[in-house]
C-alpha cells in the first residue's frame, strides 16, 4: 500500500496559542483512519491544515509524495483531497442539488458528474426527495448526509470526514457510521475525526488519539479500543 | 391618474433603475466580502466620464460604450488587487475605509485626467419626448430602465444557471465550505470587483445623456445604491432592486410634491428610518439554517 497522506511534525496557531503541537499521521492508500480525542485537543485544526484553510506554522503536509503545505486549498481539492467540515456547513439558501453540484466544482464533464450524483442519491435517497429544497431546511441528519455527498462529489482520493456523528440521534448516529463503512469496502481512503471514540474506533483500521494538540497514542483501531488508557479516558469505561 | 403623478413616478422609475444597479454593485460585493464598498458610485462616475469625454473626442458611441466599462472594469479590479487584497487579513472595517480612500482618490484622478466640467452623452435615441396620458417620457429613460432589466436579468441568469455564479453565491453563504469544494475566493473577490464596476458603469452610461456627469457624480449616486442596498437588505439582490425603485420614486414624489430641495435628502431619510426600525432591510436574512 502506497502512502497518500504524510503528515510531519505539524504545527498550527490561532494567534499565540498552539493548537496542534507537532504532529505526525499517516494515511495509506485504502485505510480507514481514525483521530481520536476530546473536545479542543486539536482535531478539526488539523483537517484544516490538510485542506489549507487553516495555516501551518511549521512541519509539513505532503500528499500522494508530493508536498503540498502552501498549496492553496483549491488547488488541493482538485488532487483530491475533499472535507466535509464539522457542523456540516451546507449552502443553506441553496438547493440540495446545487450543494452537491458545488461539490463536484474543480471536476469537468458533465455526464460522469451526474452519474455521481445518481450515485448519491442512490446512497441517501432522502436527498433525492429533497433535491429541490434549500439545504437549511434539512434535518441534522440529512444535513450530514449532504455535507458527505458533497465531499464525494469531488472524487476524493481522500475523504476527511469531521465529526460526522455530532448532535445526531444515536439511530442515526449507527446509519452514518454504516455509510462510512460502505465507502470503505468500496475502496474510499478516509481520514475520520470523532469525538465519539467507540464508534470511530470500532470501525477503523489504525486509530490516533490525539491529546491537547499531540499524538500520545497510535495502534490498530481494535487494539486502541481495548486499550485500558483509551477506555478510561475516552470510552467512559 | 394625474398626469403629474405620473411624470413623478417615471422620473423616479428613471432614478431608481440607476440606484438599484448601485445597489446590486453593493451586494455583490458585500456577499463575497462583507465589504461595503464607498467607491461604487466613482464606477457610476467613471463611465459616464469615460463614455462622454471619448464622444467628444469622436469615439463613435458604441464603441466608447464598451471601452468606457472595460475601463471601469479594469478600475475595479485594480482597486481589489491593490487596495483591497493585501489588506485581507485587516478587519472589515479597515478595508471599508480603504474603499472611503479609494473613493476620493478615483475623484482626484478623474479630475485629472479629465477635467471639472460637467459631460453629457447625447440621447441614444433622440430626444423627441414621448406623451403618455397627459406626462411626457424621454426616450432615454426607456433606455435606462431597459437597459437595467437586461443586466438584471443576467445577473439572474449568471447566479443561478452558471457554475461561476453558483460558486460566488455559495462563497456569500459559507466561504469556508466554499474553499472546501475548491471555490478560488480569491478569484471570486475579484470577480465580485468587476462586476460591480461594470453594473456601475452600465448605470453611469445610460443616465449621464439625462443628468450629465462630473468627476464628483458618483458620490450622490453611490450614497443613494448604497441607501437603496441598506433599504433592501444588505446582500440581498432583490431588495437592492425594490430599494432602488422605493428611493427613486419616493425620492421623485418628494421633489414633486413637497419641494426639491428635499430631493437629495429623502436617500438619507431612508437610511435612518431603515437602521432605527428595521435594521435587515426589506428583504433581510431570513434564518432558514437549522442549527
Amino acid at each position: 500500500m502506497a502512502t497518500l497522506l504524510e503528515i510531519s511534525g505539524l504545527t498550527s496557531h490561532y494567534g499565540r496559542i498552539q493548537a496542534v503541537k507537532g504532529i505526525d499521521v499517516t494515511v495509506q492508500e485504502g485505510e480507514l483512519v481514525a483521530l481520536v480525542g476530546a473536545n479542543g485537543a486539536g482535531k478539526t485544526t488539523l483537517l484544516r491544515c490538510i485542506s489549507g484553510v487553516q495555516p501551518v506554522t511549521s512541519g509539513s503536509v505532503k500528499f500522494a509524495g508530493e508536498d503540498i503545505t502552501r498549496m492553496s486549498p483549491e488547488g488541493r481539492v482538485a488532487l483530491g483531497i475533499s472535507q466535509s467540515p464539522e457542523g456540516r456547513q451546507v449552502f443553506g439558501p441553496m438547493s440540495v442539488e446545487d450543494n452537491l453540484r458545488l461539490g463536484a466544482y474543480r471536476r469537468s464533464g458533465a455526464a460522469a458528474i451526474k452519474a455521481d450524483m445518481d450515485r448519491i442519491y442512490e446512497m441517501f435517497p432522502i436527498l433525492h426527495k429533497k433535491r429541490d429544497l434549500p439545504a437549511g431546511t434539512l434535518s441534522g441528519g440529512q444535513q450530514q448526509m449532504l455535507a458527505i455527498g458533497r465531499a464525494l462529489m469531488a472524487r476524493p482520493r481522500v475523504l476527511l470526514l469531521d465529526e460526522p456523528s455530532m448532535g445526531l440521534a444515536p439511530l442515526l448516529v449507527a446509519e452514518i457510521f454504516r455509510t462510512i463503512v460502505t465507502l470503505k469496502e468500496a475502496g474510499t481512503t478516509i481520514f475520520l475525526v470523532e469525538q465519539n471514540a467507540n464508534a470511530a474506533l470500532a470501525i477503523a483500521d489504525r486509530g490516533y488519539v490525539l491529546e491537547t494538540g499531540s499524538v500520545v497514542l497510535t495502534d490498530q483501531g481494535q487494539a486502541l479500543l481495548a486499550n485500558e488508557k483509551v477506555k478510561e479516558a475516552y470510552l467512559g469505561l | 391618474m394625474s398626469a403629474a403623478l405620473l411624470q413623478y413616478l417615471f422620473s423616479g422609475l428613471t432614478s431608481g433603475a440607476i440606484y438599484a444597479l448601485a445597489g446590486l454593485g453593493f451586494a455583490i460585493i458585500y456577499n463575497a466580502s462583507h465589504v461595503i464598498n464607498f467607491a461604487q458610485g466613482e464606477f457610476i462616475m467613471i463611465g459616464g466620464m469615460a463614455s462622454a469625454t471619448m464622444v467628444a473626442a469622436g469615439v463613435p458611441m458604441p464603441l466608447a460604450i464598451v471601452l468606457a466599462l472595460l475601463i471601469a472594469m479594469a478600475v475595479g479590479v485594480i482597486l481589489e488587487k491593490f487596495a483591497i487584497e493585501p489588506a485581507r487579513n485587516a478587519d472589515v472595517v479597515t478595508i471599508i475605509i480603504i474603499t472611503i480612500g479609494a473613493s476620493i482618490f478615483l475623484r482626484g484622478a478623474a479630475q485629472i485626467i479629465w477635467d471639472k466640467e460637467f459631460h453629457s452623452l447625447p440621447a441614444f435615441s433622440g430626444e423627441n419626448p414621448i406623451a403618455v396620458l397627459g406626462a411626457t417620457l424621454m426616450p432615454q429613460s426607456l433606455w435606462v430602465v431597459g437597459v437595467a432589466g437586461v443586466v438584471i436579468v443576467a445577473l439572474w441568469w449568471f447566479f443561478n444557471r452558471t457554475m461561476f455564479g453558483k460558486a460566488m453565491l455559495a462563497t456569500s453563504h459559507n466561504r469556508l465550505a466554499a474553499q472546501l469544494v475548491g471555490v478560488g475566493v480569491k478569484k471570486v473577490l475579484l470577480a465580485s470587483f468587476a462586476l460591480s464596476a461594470l453594473l456601475g458603469a452600465v448605470g453611469g452610461v445610460v443616465v449621464t445623456p439625462i443628468t450629465f456627469t462630473n468627476y464628483e457624480a458618483g458620490i450622490m449616486l453611490g450614497l443613494k445604491g448604497f441607501s437603496a442596498a441598506v433599504l433592501g437588505g444588505l446582500g440581498n439582490g432583490t431588495g437592492a432592486i425594490v430599494g432602488g425603485l422605493i428611493v427613486g420614486i419616493v425620492e421623485a414624489l418628494a421633489s414633486g410634491y413637497l419641494s426639491s430641495a428635499y430631493k437629495d435628502a429623502i436617500a438619507f431619510i431612508i437610511i435612518l428610518f431603515v437602521l432605527f426600525f428595521m435594521p435587515n432591510g426589506l428583504f433581510g436574512k431570513r434564518g432558514t439554517d437549522r442549527v
